[in-house]
């Protein structure tokens, strides 16, 4: 009991004083995760609403391949990434190991088939509603996907949330392919396995009750700036 | 979409405060040498004095030389004078120049079941834990601390075998989670001293032997080979090198203390 309130007083002297140390790894960390999802997004919900409006021989497997890969294992995605950008890998000379490039990519790849599975369930849902309509105006697919991507836009920002929630949270990809170095990769949950390692559990608690609050604020954001624009998901 | 465009100046001013790295040493290092907070005092001095940015990757001696041999790091610290002769010898390092030491110690039940207390040796030590069977927790990860564990076991004449899991926990895992372990299992564990001495979660354990040659517990600096990664920044590894090795370092290593104790005793020719 006495650590965890040492936690819940870390957390507060943490937040109040506004630490550099931490408002700079929350910082990262909310780089590093939003800019995956931006960029898992850009990707994964066009795909998304590209399987939900073409058959194709072959849909099914990929949906379920897709579906398969939500559960993608961050550690093995971390070697996989590390593998790639290690110097003696394929993309070594671009110098990224090591870097918040890294962990960008890294997480791209773990939030990529949550997100368009996701979005694919959200659009193939709308698309049993929009089909017969689309088709007799004669609309191109790229119409109709952008049709689906727009009237969908509260479920995809569901979709864009439950990635952003994976990744802010998400550990062995990015302490393998960042390396947790300080002020240059460590983000909020590698200093908490950090300060864990050190035996130090009421500064570890008190950063992870941070990245709760972090993760809160960010959905209630999106969600208030979703309001403010009259669409409620 | 519009919310996400909206956004995105935000995302791009976040993204403006991920730190341009290019131009730093990368340098590996073990993790006493974070944990005893050694580099909290060397690495900010050694930055300013030489002028350039240090990244430090902190991570066991295996995993180290493992960086050192795919070429993605300039330099490495380490402590396994077998594998630093390898590295040397394979060509991935060019040298390795001795730094500073600190000695392992057992670290065990403050009631001592086993009785290491009164052991004559650090293998002897390790024979009465197996002889009593009282829990042991190892590195497991092909770390410096690990090989000496191993070493240590050798020369206690007990092999993998008569070492079962019922006992005998090998947790794959750093120092500091090692720790964490043996605590909670209330177990005897081989660590270095600077790693104990700022570990912050003892429990009933304490040390109850050291002292023993066996122990000695050298770090060595290990330039890598630019004749053979051309990316390598060798003159800045040369600096820090040298930086390593000058009057200031050895000052700030050994003024370096925990509660009055010395952690590192600077050693370099």
């Amino acid at each position: 009991m006495g650590e965890i309130l040492d936690g819940l007083g870390a957390a507060a002297v943490l937040v109040f004083t506004l630490d550099p140390y931490l408002v700079e790894i929350s910082l990262r960390s909310l780089a590093v995760t939003l800019s995956a999802v931006l960029v898992a997004s850009l990707i994964g919900l066009p795909l998304g609403a590209w399987l939900a409006v073409r058959d194709f021989c072959g849909r099914r497997a990929v949906v379920i391949v897709l579906n398969g890969l939500m559960g993608l294992p961050p550690v093995v995605v971390g070697l996989f990434v590390y593998l790639l950008l290690s110097r003696s890998g394929p993309l070594g000379v671009l110098g990224l190991l090591f870097t918040p490039w890294a962990m960008i990519l890294a997480q791209v790849f773990i939030l990529l088939p949550l997100i368009a599975s996701i979005g694919l369930q959200v659009m193939g849902d709308l698309w049993e509603e929009y089909a017969e309509m689309l088709t007799s105006l004669d609309a191109t697919p790229t119409q109709q996907m952008g049709t689906l991507l727009w009237e969908g836009r509260h479920g995809l920002l569901t979709a864009a949330l439950a990635g952003f929630g994976r990744g802010i949270g998400e550990v062995g990809a990015i302490m393998i392919v960042g390396g947790n170095i300080d002020h240059a990769t460590r983000v909020l949950t590698t200093a908490i396995t950090l300060e864990t390692s050190r035996g130090n559990f009421a500064l570890a608690l008190g950063l992870g009750l941070v990245l709760i609050a972090l993760a809160l604020t960010v959905t209630a954001a999106m969600h208030l700036i979703a309001r403010n624009r009259g669409t409620h998901p | 979409m519009r919310g996400a465009r909206r956004c995105l100046p935000a995302l791009l001013l976040l993204l403006a405060a991920l730190p341009a790295q290019a131009g730093n040493l990368r340098w590996a290092v073990t993790t006493t040498f974070r944990n005893s907070g050694l580099a909290a005092v060397l690495l900010p001095a050694a930055q300013e004095d030489l002028g350039f940015g240090i990244d430090l990757l902190v991570v066991g001696t295996g995993q180290a030389a493992g960086l050192a041999r795919a070429g993605d790091v300039d330099a490495i610290m380490i402590h396994a004078r077998p594998l630093e002769e390898a590295l040397v010898a394979e060509g991935v390092a060019t040298h390795r120049r001795e730094i500073m030491y600190n000695d392992f110690v057992l670290v065990g039940p403050r009631n001592d079941p086993a009785g290491i207390r009164e052991a004559d040796s650090a293998a002897g030590a390790l024979g009465r834990i197996a002889k009593a069977r009282a829990p042991f927790v190892s590195r497991g990860d092909d770390s410096g601390t690990h090989r000496r564990e191993l070493e240590l076991w050798q020369e206690a004449g007990i092999g993998t075998d008569a070492r079962p899991v019922a006992w005998y926990k090998a947790v794959g895992a750093g120092m500091g989670t090692a720790l964490n372990i043996a605590s909670g299992l209330n177990a005897y564990v081989l660590t270095d001293r600077a790693s104990w001495l700022t570990f912050r979660n003892k429990g009933a354990l304490e040390i109850l032997f050291s002292g023993d040659a066996a122990l000695f517990n050298q770090y060595a600096f290990l330039p890598v080979n630019p004749a053979r990664f051309a990316h390598v920044d060798a003159a800045k590894t040369a600096r820090l090198e040298e930086w390593l090795t000058s009057e200031r370092a050895r000052a700030l290593i050994d003024d370096h203390r925990l509660n009055g104790v010395a952690l590192f005793t600077f050693n370099a020719r």
